[in-house]
């Protein structure tokens, strides 16, 4: 389960629309409780798929570096990604699961003629073989 | 050496939720066995079966990539820090940009069948566990495209053809020419005169009749780039000139395409594969072209004709393995090769966060205009009055006319031929020597084709010499003109 606020899930909606057409991303910092994951920041990072940002995207290492330290120093932990699809469903797609790794929340936003619609959230199955929808509590 | 590692939060719940453990290793090797040794799970999800690093995960030592260190082998220092970083990436999905990834190619090649006739063609890789029926059908499936039919060009599309490429594309507009038989060994000394592609797609079809060749005669520009490029799944650069390798590094980062690079040299090549998405691009390793002039054509400096064989093979092996998955391509190495003292060099090449085209914050998303980044100028047209054919100077010469004729070139060429009664002054030496020419004879200043002798007379107009001509096609055109018993070279 993840638990984020609703102007947490407007952001994440607003970084998809200002990305469109392309896929926005961006990481997702917070921390555990217990089995809830609490997050309290969100950080947009750059689409570093310059050859087909329309339907893929990539987050550059180092920045996924770079944030994790600086989350570690304020005691927060990278709790998963979000990213956007361009008039297509909040779903993960087989690129989604092909570069997936367990436990992080893939959050999805879907974004129809530069409006948002809806958001979803994914965890990995531990056999790799399909993503899990997770519930996201709002609060 | 005692080290810590850093692991990110979707790895801790196989290390009894610490992200932070101290471990022992001279190498990032030995640090990371140390870490699977107590934490068993880890090695699943770190390691591949064979042992190495998987895909998407990144280690960096403090900061930097290992990928751009010695790998595994980077040697540990006390108190150094291992992160493991995820590669987090995704999509949409679907045919990404303009249709093609090199996984495709395995998608196509599972529509795929070889005749028994291709089948005993290829036998000598179908009995390689590392080609098998399965990479022989992805060669087949492949789309790959060659910039250049020269020096680089020809042994690609032979080995190419010869490997059973399915689609093959050549961009070349030139003709067959006496001087490229020194090393173009697609062509023979029957096919001089004729368009190279011509000769190429007979040529090659010899050797393979299985494969698709598609001809490209047109000079490659930013206006037909993207839409050659994008039908193939891996572009080659055989070009010859810095303006088109721009071109070329450029489309492909546009369009996601692996560019598998080969430059020569008199005796010194350079061969490396550019895949931004895995690594640096050509600007990555070469920000800027070098200023116009500075480093000559084969034209000007020469190279030894075996060169462009022995890359272009290297090319042909460099796609060859992209198109199969296997084996280690030169995505992020520069190969380095000097022919004359038989030495080869690998030096790593970093992606450049800063790339104007492939980095984090990209300022090019259009092909641009390549000649003017590389500083060609239209070369300035010299004056009617300043410039003399060969029939003319023989015609001069004949009546008697006190000429003094300065040949512009180096020695070596001196001694291949030179018009009877001349002086030699290199090209570089003549602001040193301009006292030693006459200054009430006309001076007629001659090179190979008329291309240095205009620079220098361009210099000696400056200098206020104004009884000057330039030789215009140099000795070469006086051989095809005036007196054939000359060489051409």
């Amino acid at each position: 389960m993840i638990r984020l606020t609703i102007e947490q899930l407007e952001a994440i909606k607003r970084y998809g629309e200002r990305a469109y057409p392309e896929e926005g991303c961006g990481v997702l910092l917070g921390w555990v409780d217990g089995e809830m994951k609490v997050v309290q920041e969100i950080r947009p990072t750059p689409n570093v798929r310059r050859d087909s940002p329309h339907n893929r995207y990539a987050i550059a290492p180092q920045e996924l570096l770079r944030l994790e330290r600086e989350a570690r120093v304020r005691g927060r932990e990278v709790l998963g990604f979000f990213h956007s699809h361009p008039d297509a469903e909040a779903r993960p797609s087989s690129d989604d699961l092909e570069h997936a790794w367990p436990w992080y929340s893939y959050l999805i936003v879907s974004v129809r003629a530069a409006v948002s619609e809806s958001v979803h959230s994914w965890v990995l199955r531990e056999d790799r073989s399909r993503f899990d929808q997770e519930e996201i509590l709002i609060g | 050496m005692s080290v810590t590692i850093l692991l990110p939060t979707a790895l801790r719940r196989y290390a009894a939720e610490s992200d932070v453990l101290r471990v022992e290793g001279r190498t990032v090797r030995e640090a990371l066995a140390h870490l699977v040794e107590h934490y068993p799970d880890l090695g699943h999800h770190l390691f591949t079966e064979d042992g190495r690093l998987r895909h998407f995960v990144n280690v960096y030592v403090n900061d930097e990539d290992v990928r751009y260190l010695q790998d595994l082998e980077t040697p540990l220092k006390e108190g150094d820090e291992i992160t493991i970083v995820p590669s987090v990436a995704g999509g949409r999905g679907g045919p990404s940009s303009d249709g093609s990834d090199l996984s495709e190619i395995a998608r196509r090649a599972e529509q795929l069948q070889l005749s028994p006739e291709e089948i005993l063609r290829y036998s000598r890789h179908l009995i390689m566990p590392e080609v098998t029926l399965e990479g022989q059908r992805r060669l087949k499936a492949a789309r790959v495209l060659i910039v250049g039919a020269g020096g680089l060009g020809s042994p690609l599309a032979l080995y190419l053809a010869a490997a059973g490429v399915g689609h093959l594309g050549i961009v070349d507009f030139d003709v067959v020419d006496f001087t490229n038989l020194q090393r173009q060994v697609l062509y023979t000394t029957h096919d001089v005169g004729r368009p190279k592609l011509q000769t190429a797609k007979e040529r090659l079809h010899a050797i393979n009749p299985h494969i698709e060749i598609e001809t490209y005669e047109t000079r490659l520009t930013s206006a037909n780039a993207r839409d050659i490029l994008k039908e193939y799944d891996v572009i080659v650069d055989g070009t010859d000139n810095f303006p088109t390798r721009y071109l070329v590094n450029d489309a492909c980062v546009l369009l996601g395409k692996p560019n598998v690079y080969g430059s020569i040299f008199r005796f010194e090549g350079q061969a490396s594969v550019f895949y931004a998405r895995q690594g640096p691009c050509y600007r990555c390793l070469y920000p800027e072209p070098p200023p116009p002039g500075l480093v000559p054509s084969c034209a000007e400096g020469g190279v030894l004709g075996v060169l462009p064989g022995i890359i272009g093979a290297i090319q042909a092996n460099e796609t060859i393995k992209l198109i199969l998955g296997q084996g280690e391509p030169l995505i992020g190495r520069l190969m380095l090769f000097d022919a004359w003292r038989m030495q080869v060099r690998m030096v790593k090449v970093r992606k450049d966060p800063q790339c104007p085209i492939c980095g984090e914050h990209p300022t090019i998303r259009e092909l641009i205009d390549y000649e003017e980044f590389c500083g060609v100028e239209p070369e300035p047209v010299l004056a009617e009055e300043l410039e003399i054919t060969p029939r003319e100077l023989k015609r001069r010469l004949d009546r008697g006319e006190r000429l003094f004729l300065l040949d512009v070139r180096e020695p070596h060429e001196w001694q291949i031929a030179h018009l009877p009664g001349a002086t030699l002054i290199p090209m570089n030496r003549i602001p040193a020597c301009l006292h030693e020419l006459p200054t009430t004879d006309e001076i007629v200043v001659y090179c190979k084709t008329g291309g240095r002798s205009a620079q220098v007379l361009r210099f000696l107009y400056n200098a206020g010499f104004r009884r000057i001509k330039n030789l215009k096609g140099g000795i070469n055109r006086w051989a095809i003109e005036v007196d054939p018993s000359v060489p051409r070279y």
